[in-house]
C-alpha cells in the first residue's frame, strides 16, 4: 500500500497514458525536479530567518533588564512583556506606566520597584557599569553616537553630493576615470583601517591645528567616520543622479540653461529621493560603525556641546565592555539593550531609505 | 551671458571640483601614510613568524592564519546559502510575489544592520544558545567547550553578516545570463533544474565568484562581529580545533594600537600590520572589480 501511494503520481501518469493522452500533455512529475525547487526555496529561506533570529536573541537577552529577579517577575508581568521591547518611546511610555503602576501598590511589589528603578537608571545621564553601585545612564552614549554622526555627516555630505554632482554634469572623462576608482578604494578601506590612521595620525594633525586639549575627541572621529559613510552617499547619489532620464537635460539644455543650472535646477531637484535616501543610508552607517568610534573618540562618556570633547558612542561602548561583561548580569543586558536600540535605529533608516529608493523614485520618472 | 550668471557657473564649478580634490587626496594621504609607516617593518619573516617578546617584536603569521581559516569557514557556509538564495530570487520566485518581496526585504535589512550588532547575534544565538546547548547534550555542561567564543561561531557569525554582499552579485551575474539561453535549452527538451545547473550557473561563475571574493573582503576587514565572538589578543599556538580561538589580521590592528602595553615601540608592528590587511583588501577588491566588468561587458555586448 505505502509503496503505491509513495509512487502515486508515476503510476497516475503510466495508467492515465493507457487512458487518455491530454494527461500526458501536462507537466510530468519529477521527483529531481520537486526537490531542487523545495531545497533552493527552504534555503532561501535563511536569510529571512536569519534576520527574525537577530531580532528574537538580541530582545531575549536585553529583556532581563526590566525583569531583574527573573523568576518571579516571569511569571508576574507577563502582560508588560510588549512594551518593553525598547525603542525610547516605548522605553519612556514603559517608564511611566510602571511608574504609576508603582504608586498603586508601593507596599508590596518588590520586582516592579526594582524595575522602575533601573528604568530611572538607563535615563540618566551617567554611564558607570563597573562600579559599586552601577550606573546605565544611555543617554550620553545616545548622544555620543549622535554628536560623531552629525560630524560626519556635516563633513560628508556636501563633499560627497558636491563630488557626485561633479562627476555626472562637469567632470572631463579623466577626471571621471580618478574619482571613481577612488572612490572604490574608499569604499574598501577597512574601517579599522580608518580608525587607525585617526587615531595615530589624523588626531595629531588635527591637535596641532586646532589646538584643543583633548587629542581624541569626537570631532576627530567624526572627520573619519566621514571617510566611511563618503563612498556610500556618493555613490547612491551618482546612481540617482544618472536615473535622470536624460530628456530632462536636453529640455534643459534646449531652453538655453547651462550646465550649471541644469545640474541644480533641474537633475538635482528630480534626483532628490535618492539623494535624501542616500543620506539617510549615510547616516545609518555612520551610526552604526563601531571601529573608528572606539580608536579615535576617546571613549569618554561626556554628553558636553563641545565638538572637541571625548565622547562614547553606543557601538564603541558594546565593543570596549561585551568582552568584560559577565553572562547574564546586569550589564550584560544593558549592553544587548543598546544593541537593540541600534538595531532598531537603523533598521528604521533602511526602510525609510528603501522607500524613498523604490517607490518615489520610479514614480517619479514615470510622470507621476 | 550676464557676468552673475558666469560667476555662480564658476563657483559651483570650482566647488565641485574642490571635494573632489579633497576626496583624492584624502585618500592619498591615507594610503601615503600607512604605506611609508609600514613598509620598514614589513618582510618575509615578518609575514611568517609569530609575535615574540611579549608581542614587542617578531611578525603576525597566526593572525594572518587566523584571517585565513575565518574567511574560508565563512565562504564554505555563506557563499552556497548566499548563491542558492540568488538562485531562487532570479529563476524561482516570481518577481513581485509575497516570498520573494520577503526574502528581499530581509536581505536589505541584513545589509543595514551594524556589524557589532551581528556580534551580539554571535554571541547571544551561537555561543550562549546553540554552543551551551550543545554543550548540554555532550557532556552535561560539564565541560565547556562550544559554550565559548571560538572559531567556529566567528565565521558563522561573519557568514551570516556578508550574505547580503554574495546575494547581490550572485543575482547580478545571474540577470545577466541572456533570456535566449535558457530558451534554447528548454526548447531542448531540459527541466528547469536541469537548465540551472548546466546553462545559467556555468555562465554566471563569475558573478558567483565576485560574490565570494567580496564576501572575504569584508569579512577579512570587519573587526566588530569578533570583538567578543572569537578573536584572542594572544595565543601561543595556531588554532587546531574549530573551538579554539584565533587570532585576527584587524583585531591584532586594533590590540596593538589600543591595548598593548608598549603602545610607541609595537607603532612599527602596528603600521606594517595595517598594510598587509591593506594590501590583502584591496587584491581582493580589484579581482572582484575585474570580474564584476567582465560581467558588465558581456550583459552590454548580449
Amino acid at each position: 500500500m505505502d509503496n503505491n501511494l509513495a509512487n502515486d503520481p508515476e503510476n497516475d501518469l503510466s495508467s492515465g497514458h493507457q487512458k487518455s493522452k491530454i494527461i500526458t500533455l501536462g507537466k510530468k512529475f519529477r521527483l529531481s525536479e520537486f526537490l531542487a525547487e523545495k531545497t533552493i526555496s527552504s534555503v532561501a529561506f535563511i536569510s529571512f530567518a536569519v534576520m527574525i533570529l537577530i531580532f528574537v536573541f538580541i530582545f531575549k537577552e536585553a529583556f532581563p533588564v526590566f525583569f531583574p529577579s527573573q523568576n518571579k517577575a516571569a511569571s508576574n508581568n507577563i502582560e508588560l512583556k510588549q512594551e518593553t521591547y525598547g525603542d525610547d518611546e516605548s522605553v519612556a511610555q514603559q517608564q511611566k506606566k510602571v511608574e504609576t503602576n508603582e504608586l498603586q501598590n508601593q507596599k508590596n511589589e518588590t520586582p516592579s520597584e526594582k524595575r522602575s528603578a533601573i528604568i530611572k537608571n538607563l535615563k540618566g545621564r551617567e554611564w558607570q557599569p563597573v562600579s559599586d553601585e552601577p550606573k546605565y545612564g544611555l543617554t550620553p552614549l545616545i548622544y555620543g553616537s549622535l554628536k560623531v554622526s552629525l560630524i560626519a555627516m556635516a563633513l560628508g555630505i556636501p563633499l560627497a553630493l558636491l563630488a557626485a554632482i561633479f562627476t555626472s554634469v562637469f567632470a572631463p572623462k579623466w577626471a571621471k576615470e580618478l574619482l571613481k576608482p577612488a572612490i572604490e578604494i574608499l569604499a574598501g578601506i577597512p574601517s579599522v583601517v580608518i580608525g587607525f590612521f585617526a587615531m595615530i595620525v589624523l588626531a595629531t594633525f588635527m591637535q596641532n591645528i586646532f589646538g584643543f586639549q583633548y587629542r581624541l575627541n569626537a570631532f576627530v572621529g567624526g572627520v573619519a567616520m566621514a571617510f566611511a559613510i563618503i563612498p556610500v552617499i556618493y555613490t547612491v547619489t551618482e546612481d540617482s543622479l544618472d536615473a535622470v532620464p536624460k530628456s530632462f537635460k536636453e529640455a534643459s539644455f534646449a531652453l538655453g540653461a547651462t550646465k550649471w543650472e541644469t545640474a541644480l535646477f533641474v537633475v538635482l531637484p528630480a534626483a532628490t529621493p535618492g539623494i535624501f535616501a542616500a543620506i539617510l543610508l549615510g547616516f545609518g552607517r555612520a551610526f552604526g560603525e563601531t571601529m573608528i568610534v572606539l580608536m579615535a573618540t576617546g571613549n569618554a562618556a561626556l554628553t558636553s556641546l563641545n565638538i572637541f570633547e571625548p565622547v562614547r558612542s553606543m557601538t564603541a561602548t558594546i565593543g570596549a565592555e561585551m568582552g568584560e561583561a559577565v553572562f547574564g548580569d546586569a550589564h550584560y543586558s544593558v549592553l544587548f539593550l543598546i544593541g537593540v536600540i541600534l538595531f532598531i535605529f537603523t533598521f528604521l533608516l533602511n526602510a525609510l531609505a528603501e522607500v524613498f529608493i523604490r517607490q518615489k523614485l520610479i514614480k517619479k520618472f514615470r510622470g507621476y | 551671458m550676464p557676468l552673475k550668471k558666469k560667476i555662480i557657473g564658476y563657483s559651483v564649478y570650482s566647488l565641485s571640483a574642490f571635494s573632489v580634490f579633497i576626496i583624492i587626496s584624502a585618500v592619498a594621504v591615507l594610503m601615503w601614510t600607512i604605506i611609508t609607516g609600514g613598509y620598514h617593518t614589513l618582510s618575509w619573516q615578518f609575514i611568517t613568524s609569530a609575535p615574540k617578546d611579549g608581542m614587542t617584536s617578531g611578525g603576525i603569521f597566526p593572525a594572518i592564519i587566523g584571517t585565513f581559516l575565518l574567511v574560508l569557514i565563512m565562504s564554505i557556509a555563506g557563499v552556497p546559502i548566499g548563491t542558492i538564495t540568488a538562485i531562487y530570487l532570479c529563476e524561482y520566485a516570481k518577481p513581485n510575489s509575497v516570498i520573494s518581496r520577503l526574502i528581499r526585504f530581509a536581505v536589505n535589512t541584513l545589509a543595514g544592520v551594524p556589524a557589532i550588532v551581528f556580534g551580539l547575534f554571535g554571541l547571544g544565538f551561537f555561543v550562549q544558545f546553540i554552543g551551551s546547548g550543545a554543550d548540554k547534550v555532550i557532556s552535561g555542561g560539564a565541560v565547556l567547550k562550544w559554550g565559548q567564543p571560538n572559531l567556529l561561531w566567528a565565521s558563522l557569525t561573519m557568514a551570516f553578516m556578508t550574505l547580503p554582499v554574495v546575494i547581490i552579485s550572485v543575482e547580478e551575474a545571474l540577470k545577466a545570463v541572456p533570456r535566449e539561453y535558457r530558451e534554447a535549452s528548454f526548447a531542448l527538451g531540459a527541466t528547469k533544474w536541469e537548465t540551472i545547473r548546466k546553462v545559467v550557473l556555468p555562465n554566471s561563475i563569475n558573478g558567483v565568484l565576485t560574490g565570494a571574493i567580496l564576501a572575504v573582503s569584508r569579512g577579512a576587514g570587519e573587526v566588530a562581529p569578533i570583538l567578543f565572538v572569537g578573536a584572542a589578543y594572544f595565543l601561543p599556538s595556531l588554532p587546531h580545533s574549530l573551538s579554539d580561538q584565533f587570532m585576527e589580521l584587524g583585531y591584532h590592528i586594533f590590540v596593538m594600537s589600543t591595548q598593548s602595553t608598549n603602545v610607541e615601540a609595537t607603532r612599527g608592528i602596528q603600521y606594517a600590520t595595517t598594510l598587509v590587511l591593506l594590501i590583502l583588501t584591496f587584491t581582493l577588491n580589484f579581482t572582484a572589480i575585474f570580474l564584476r566588468y567582465k560581467i558588465r561587458r558581456k550583459n552590454s555586448v548580449l
